[in-house]
């Protein structure tokens, strides 16, 4: 199948569940596994009709918990992965992101946020998965969430995750939410040779080799690299702690070594990974963090502040996780005050509050309808006071 | 007696009974008595000696030595991959 | 002239094994031993080439089969060897996949996946260590405890009806169903063999004795007891009448059914194939 058919170049008024679609295929997607779950149903249906399309695989998985394991295997058996789903759906895909993570099989999770907890608020917004994306599953392990504000984003991120991922050897999340999902907005589509394509690290080592430690992370970036099933490597992929042959090895000492480089492989490379978009930050007194839908409201407030003389200026994440937490320290030498609007009861200020002893004020709702710029306003106030 | 010869397989003179030869990985062993037990010839016993766990591995009983016809049950049976037979002259 | 025993260094099926990783952790006389030995000798027999093999499992200790064997093996997280297994099977179609997993781990955490890997026949191999307890952790009961006996979790005596797995598998639309035992490892082999030519969903279940965990607290001395009660309790029925697959402990004269049981055809999950089939 031609690159063409896969990338819908060209300009496009596209629903942002379709463009996350759009951007699976333009990102050479070869598998999607998942449920059906309101926000995110368009980018299974979309991919239900995109993927057979080109000879690629679309599987209604019986649960999430089946469609996250149905990812590992077929990361592992060499594919592009990706699902996508809402809340409920994401604590359950939690159990098998920890497998992801413990076998480093590259993968991409879409996760269209809606009111929660539990069954929550299934058709309208909310932005309350963060610290979820994060610390999700059980252990100590690394990921990379991505947060689009524009169904354009939702585009160009799902392309991001699987670049991502495959240089990490990570599960990555696009944490989108039904306001973006949900909107229809211009998406440019480049051509199919302008997509940026990262791919996994292979082996130096010939199959058979019996020297390959599948597990030995002997670059600086700690990554290993990958070998998929039927390579002829036979290698063991264990869901416990293993060391650098792959095998079992449930001792401390193996255990805290293992564990340590999943973590530092993005701990310790967050600079090069983290991504935000800096607006009017020059001369801020105030600094406004933002994410997701309300970026859009945030921006509209401070350039309403703006335009009423207050110095205030706009952080936006691109990446979620890892947090931009230098650029977050560099800020609180200059500002007086940081706000964090977001849907939910107070996510990413904790993570805000973390690298800063200025004041953090938040601008929080639940859920359930889009942020409007006032109360952000409001709050700019306030922090400039 | 005379049913006894009439019995005897027509091509008697031409199938050999196999002939097999026991090997043993005593340190694999852990005992459980599958082999011994399963033997269709009775050909093996446990030994009063011990491998280096302690388990009692089976060794080819006095006398047996000619019994062994290599149907490698033992072989396919042992849970450890500690026993297998080789049928002599093949 | 034949002698005594001779020591050797190492046994003929150790090309197919992890020797480095020998022994395993199995208990003295665990069922797990002679199964996974059976299907290392189909591996070897089954005329596909080694690297084309994979196995994946869950979590117990049937679950640690894999690691053993030297294929590229998957010891993924408990109940969903099958949905994993068969992403793989979709995105390598070459390969030879088998889940390798235990009666808890298929069951009941991965009851689900088992029927509706079944449902859609998707060609994978499932080969189900049946030992009537969750044996790694101790002895629990599980869902194919036969009722009547104990475990940690049922001092009192199981009062759960265990699901009949034949009947099970079949009914969800398996096209290969079996049963066999430790014990009755010629003809286990045969039928992993069987398995491995067939496309489709294929599952045998295999009788084990798991001594420490479940023959402790039900008055088995020890796995050669349990084997024993297998060589005296077996019958062989191919025709069996899949309902009354029943495993009965209680009553002394209730058989062990065996036998290949099913064998039929089906189209095997292609969702592309099948896809062009429904447009036409």
């Amino acid at each position: 199948m031609s690159a063409e058919e896969r990338v819908l170049t060209g300009s496009h008024f596209m629903l942002g569940d379709h463009a996350c679609a759009e951007g699976a295929m333009a990102a050479g997607c070869d598998f999607f596994a998942g449920y059906p779950i309101t926000p995110s149903t368009e980018i299974a249906e979309r991919l239900s009709n995109r993927l057979p399309a080109v000879g690629a695989i679309f599987v209604q998985m019986e649960d999430e918990l089946a469609s996250m394991a149905a990812l590992v295997g077929a990361s592992l058996a060499g594919a592009r992965a990706m699902t996508a789903t809402s809340g409920p759906g994401f604590s359950l895909m939690m159990e098998n992101v920890g497998m992801a993570a413990m076998m480093e099989a590259p993968c991409v999770v879409v996760n269209v946020q809606r009111g929660a907890p539990s069954t929550g608020l299934p058709t309208l917004v909310g932005q309350s998965d963060m610290m979820q994306a994060k610390w999700g599953s059980h252990g100590d392990y690394e990921i990379v969430a991505y947060s689009p504000s524009s169904p354009q984003e939702c585009f160009d991120h799902v392309i991001k995750a699987f670049n991502t991922a495959d240089r990490w050897r990570i599960p990555v999340f696009v944490m989108a939410d039904e306001l973006i999902g949900h909107m229809t907005e211009r998406v440019v589509i480049p051509p199919a040779d302008q997509i940026p394509r990262v791919e996994r690290k292979r082996p130096r080592h010939k199959p058979g080799d019996e020297s390959f430690l599948p597990f030995l992370a002997e670059d600086e970036d700690l990554v290993p690299p990958i070998v998929h099933a039927g390579e002829g490597y036979r290698v063991n992929f264990d869901s416990l702690t293993h060391n650098e042959k792959g095998y079992p090895a449930t001792f401390a000492e193996p255990h805290d070594r293992l564990v340590r480089r999943l973590v530092n492989k993005i701990r310790l490379h967050a600079d090069q990974i983290a991504e935000c978009e800096e607006t009017f930050l020059d001369d801020a007194e105030v600094a406004v963090v933002a994410y997701g839908s309300t970026a859009r409201s945030a921006r509209q407030a401070v350039n309403e502040a703006r335009q009423q003389g207050i110095r205030v200026g706009l952080l936006r994440l691109i990446t979620v996780w890892p947090f931009p937490e230098s650029k977050v320290r560099e800020l609180s030498d200059q500002v007086k005050a940081f706000v964090v609007p977001e849907l939910n009861l107070g996510q990413m200020s904790r993570e805000t509050e973390r690298f800063t002893s200025r004041p953090v004020i938040g601008v929080n709702h639940a859920g359930g309808v889009m942020m409007a710029p006032a109360p952000i306003l409001d709050a700019i106030r306030e922090a400039v006071r | 007696m005379a049913g006894v010869l009439i019995r005897q397989p027509l091509d008697r003179a031409i199938v050999k009974i196999p002939r097999g030869q026991i090997y043993i990985i005593p340190d694999r062993c852990k005992g459980c008595g599958f082999c011994i037990d399963f033997c269709p010839r009775d050909v093996l016993v446990e030994t009063s000696d011990m491998n280096a766990k302690g388990y009692h591995y089976p060794v080819v009983a006095e006398g047996k030595e000619e019994e062994c016809v290599a149907c490698q049950f033992c072989s396919i049976v042992c849970p450890e991959f500690a026993i297998y037979s080789e049928e002599i002259g093949k | 002239m034949s002698m005594g025993e001779i020591v050797a260094e190492g046994h003929p099926i150790d090309t197919v094994f992890r020797t480095d990783r020998l022994p395993h952790i199995w208990c003295p006389g665990c069922g797990i031993g002679p199964a996974v030995h059976a299907y290392a000798q189909a591996i070897l027999e089954s005329g596909i080439p080694r690297d084309r093999h994979v196995c994946a499992s869950g979590i117990g200790c049937t679950g640690r089969a894999p690691g053993y064997l030297d294929v590229d093996s998957y010891h993924t997280t408990h109940g969903r060897a099958i949905p994993f297994a068969m992403a793989m099977a979709l995105v390598k179609p070459e390969l030879e996949v088998t889940v390798f997993s235990g009666d808890g781990d298929l069951f009941a955490i991965g009851g689900n996946h088992f029927i509706h890997a079944a449902r859609r026949n998707v060609d994978i191999n499932v080969i189900c260590i049946n030992n009537f307890t969750y044996g790694m952790t101790g002895g629990q009961v599980g869902p194919t405890t036969p009722l009547g006996a104990r475990a940690t979790t049922a001092p009192y005596g199981n009062y759960e009806p265990p699901f009949n797995l034949p009947y099970l598998a079949a009914a969800t639309g398996a096209v290969f169903v079996a049963r066999w035992t430790a014990l009755h490892v010629r003809q286990l082999k045969k039928a992993i063999l069987r398995a491995m030519q067939k496309k489709g969903f294929t599952f045998i279940e295999v009788l084990a004795p798991c001594p420490v965990g479940f023959g402790n607290p039900n008055d088995i001395g020890d796995a050669l007891e349990e084997v024993w009660l297998y060589r005296e309790r077996c019958v062989v029925d191919h025709r069996a009448h899949l309902p009354d697959l029943e495993i009965d402990l209680r009553h002394k004269d209730a058989p062990f059914v065996m036998g290949n049981f099913v064998d039929i055809e089906r189209k095997p999950f292609d969702p592309l194939a099948m896809m062009k089939d429904q447009e036409e």
